[in-house]
């Protein structure tokens, strides 16, 4: 049977991978530019006998899908930046009670309301640094339709397979334009539940770490009945003030995503021409379009340049950053906002090479031009 | 007159907020540094004031 | 044998954190003897609360509980519920947790009409932070952050939640305890948004302030300032002034939310 295709938006093609990864749970709050998500969502999920909530607020919004997935369900709201800005105490609290969830952030510009009908790069630290409190934190960012489709459902994977909200961040470009998407077969892509239990009740601890870093969990409403809470918390879920628990439990919270094992599972990173490049343009979501376009430009100019566009944002793909530092003449940072992954970057290849930026934020796209010339420029 | 209940005191939950010695209708109970205790087992009618506005948990009225 | 709370208490919990003659305590014996009679299977039923002083109790119930952020309780109730309606929901809360920082969750879980219970217990004050005024401090009273009296005027919590559209709406105190489970045990089986409130006392922090010498002295003034409705009836004006109602302030039907939605999911996949 042929596959089914259709002509979907970014954001579309985002609830429809959602739905593809199992998500049963929607609790959302209308906000430009990502509410063709809940709009698709409102239609589907009910066909599946999955719910649908459209919440109070952003915070309430949060607040449902974490008791949703707390229920057992694979919960998803969709943002942009403001939204997120509410959301970010629940989003610490999903870290710290490790809940499994997605928030997508269809990214516009500017601080505060700014411009909801634009696009922009500009939440990428604080979908790092948003929520307070020292915590990991996993952020996912396509490029294209058909991407949002299969980042969605490697989001809702790794919130599930370390149990922890990820942020799926697209700008606004790439979440109302429209493409071509083939719907994977079931099966085709990999779906991921989170461990359940293998003890018995009267054993389980919701944090209980011998069975890794990233502790089973059950669902209210199953045989196992458990405590959750946003304090620091020892292994059985209760409150605790003692110094080398906490410790060990915050070390253990980064340690899941950050670990080296973990980062090589997590990181995903889209190269090209970077084998022969001296130069290579760092460039992720829509921008890496007109990146891409630039290498082209540029390798027809007779200048060795590539692409590097980590998909995977957080955590950052520092061994590869630093191998790519060392083997080009210079690396040229392009980003809708006025510099932020640049600083990433920067900590990262030092002084191995040189450092360009070229960055955008009045509400149009970065051009293959302004990419090249900058490239110039620093060469 | 023979009372219609054992009181137990639990006196590690006992903070001493003295209510069930106010509130209690035939003054069974008293303050003892503190802690409550029964000063007059036989005058307890096994109303049941003293356990239910117990707010620590502290006191269990065993009727007999 | 006396009543054996400890079936329903994780083991080891106990004592609680509450100061000496705070009433929350036997606010959650009335909650617990009420989901006894309720007959709740404590694997199906989870109690949610936000961030303070009331919202400390989840934390030593033996059944699923959530301790969530200040305010969210019932945002994440919310959530749970819809996932699962076949679970009986909880919360449980104070009135600044509730009504001020999560009054926009309260009024609309309110407005939903979603099945679930919501102990509200009003202490008048913010007391795990110290003692600062909320929203529900009466005008004129003292607080850490009111140190000329509260200018504020104060919400009618259980009026609010009618205003919102809960649809069963009572109102007891600390001092009447058996009152305490009998509402609770109404608000459980009453299908949609119930919501007890609960006039309770905080010695430590409001008593002290506001010239109550002792917490017997607080515990009188609940029991002197509630009229049952059916008796304030037949009371006037002027017999109220001062007076609180208590027992069944409201109680309608209306379609409950996740029935709702199920009708929804039905109706789309029978399409």
């Amino acid at each position: 049977m042929a596959k089914k295709i259709a002509l979907l938006q970014g954001n579309e093609a985002c609830a429809h991978g959602a739905l593809y990864a199992g998500c049963n749970f929607f609790g959302g709050y209308p906000i430009t530019p990502s509410t063709e998500v809940a709009e698709v969502m409102s239609g589907e999920l009910p066909k599946v006998g999955g719910k649908f909530i459209q919440m109070e607020d952003e915070i309430g919004a949060m607040a449902s899908i974490i008791g949703a997935s707390l229920a057992g369900s694979k919960a998803l709201t969709a943002t942009s930046g403001p939204g997120v800005s509410l959301k970010q105490e629940l989003i610490g609290y999903a870290c710290i009670a490790e809940v499994p969830c997605v928030i997508i952030n269809v990214m516009r510009g500017g601080p505060s309301t700014g411009m909801p009908t634009g696009p922009g790069q500009s939440d990428v630290m604080q979908a790092r640094w948003g929520t307070h409190g020292d915590h990991a934190a996993i952020a996912l960012c396509p490029s294209s339709c058909q991407e949002i489709f299969s980042e969605t459902v490697r989001a809702f994977n790794l919130a599930e397979k370390y149990r922890m909200p990820v942020q799926v961040l697209f700008d606004e470009i790439v979440g109302h334009m429209r493409e071509r998407i083939v719907f994977p077969e079931p099966g085709e892509l990999e779906v991921i539940d989170r461990t359940a239990p293998s003890v018995p009740p009267e054993q389980y601890k919701p944090f209980d770490t011998s069975f890794g870093d990233v502790p089973p969990l059950a669902a209210f409403g199953s045989d196992y009945r458990f405590h959750v809470t946003g304090l620091n918390k020892a292994e059985d879920g209760f409150p605790t003030t003692k110094a080398e628990l906490v410790d060990a439990e915050e070390r253990r919270q980064i340690r899941k995503v950050e670990g080296a094992e973990a980062r090589a599972d997590i990181e995903l990173n889209e190269e090209y021409m970077t084998e022969d490049a001296e130069v290579v343009i760092f460039a992720y979501g829509s921008t890496a379009r007109s990146a891409r376009y630039a290498v082209n430009e540029l390798r027809e100019q007779g200048i060795k340049a590539g692409l590097f566009r980590p998909i995977t944002l957080w955590p950052f793909p520092e061994k590869r950053v630093a191998e790519l530092g060392e083997q080009v003449k210079a690396m040229v940072v392009a980003e809708m906002n006025l510099g932020q992954m640049v600083f990433e970057v920067e900590r990262i290849v030092k002084n191995t090479c040189k450092l360009g930026l070229v960055t955008r934020v009045d509400g149009d796209p970065l051009t293959p031009t302004q990419i090249i010339d900058q490239v110039k420029e620093v060469l | 007159m023979s009372a219609k209940a054992e009181i137990e005191i639990i006196e590690a939950y006992c903070k001493g907020c003295s209510i069930c010695v106010e509130f209690c209708p035939t003054k069974v109970l008293e303050m003892d540094a503190f802690v409550v205790k029964v000063a007059n087992a036989d005058a307890c009618i096994a109303c049941n004031q003293c356990e239910l506005r117990c707010p620590d948990f502290a006191i269990k009225v065993h009727k007999l | 044998m006396a009543y054996d709370y400890e079936k329903s208490i994780r083991p080891g919990k106990l004592p609680h954190i509450w100061c000496p003659g705070c009433g929350h305590g036997i606010v959650m014996k009335g909650l617990i003897r009420a989901m006894d009679t309720c007959g709740l299977e404590k694997n199906n039923t989870a109690i949610v609360s936000g961030i303070g002083c009331a919202s400390r109790m989840p934390g030593y119930l033996d059944f699923n509980t959530l301790h969530t952020a200040h305010g969210r309780a019932a945002a994440f109730a919310t959530g749970v519920k819809m996932a699962k309606p076949e679970m009986t929901v909880i919360c449980c809360g104070g009135d600044g947790d509730g009504a001020a920082i999560g009054g926009n969750h309260f009024i609309h879980a309110c407005r939903r009409n979603i099945d679930m219970t919501y102990v509200l217990l009003n202490n008048y004050i913010y007391g795990m932070t110290g003692g600062q005024f909320s929203s529900s401090t009466p005008p004129g009273h003292l607080a850490s952050t009111t140190p000329y009296g509260n200018p504020d005027p104060a919400f009618d919590l259980a009026k609010l939640a009618i205003g919102a559209g809960a649809t069963f709406v009572a109102r007891t105190t600390a001092f009447h305890a058996t009152q305490i489970d009998k509402l609770i045990v109404e608000g459980i089986k009453h299908k949609g948004m119930a919501v007890i409130e609960i006039l309770d006392d905080c010695p430590t922090t409001y008593g002290r302030r506001n010239k109550f010498r002792s917490v017997v002295d607080m515990m009188k003034r609940l029991k002197d300032i509630a009229v049952p409705v059916t008796a304030a009836a037949k009371m006037t004006p002027e017999q109220l002034e001062g007076k609180t109602l208590t027992g069944v302030l409201h109680k309608e039907d209306r379609p409950e939310y996740c029935e709702n939605y199920a009708k929804i999911i039905a109706r789309v996949q029978g399409a």
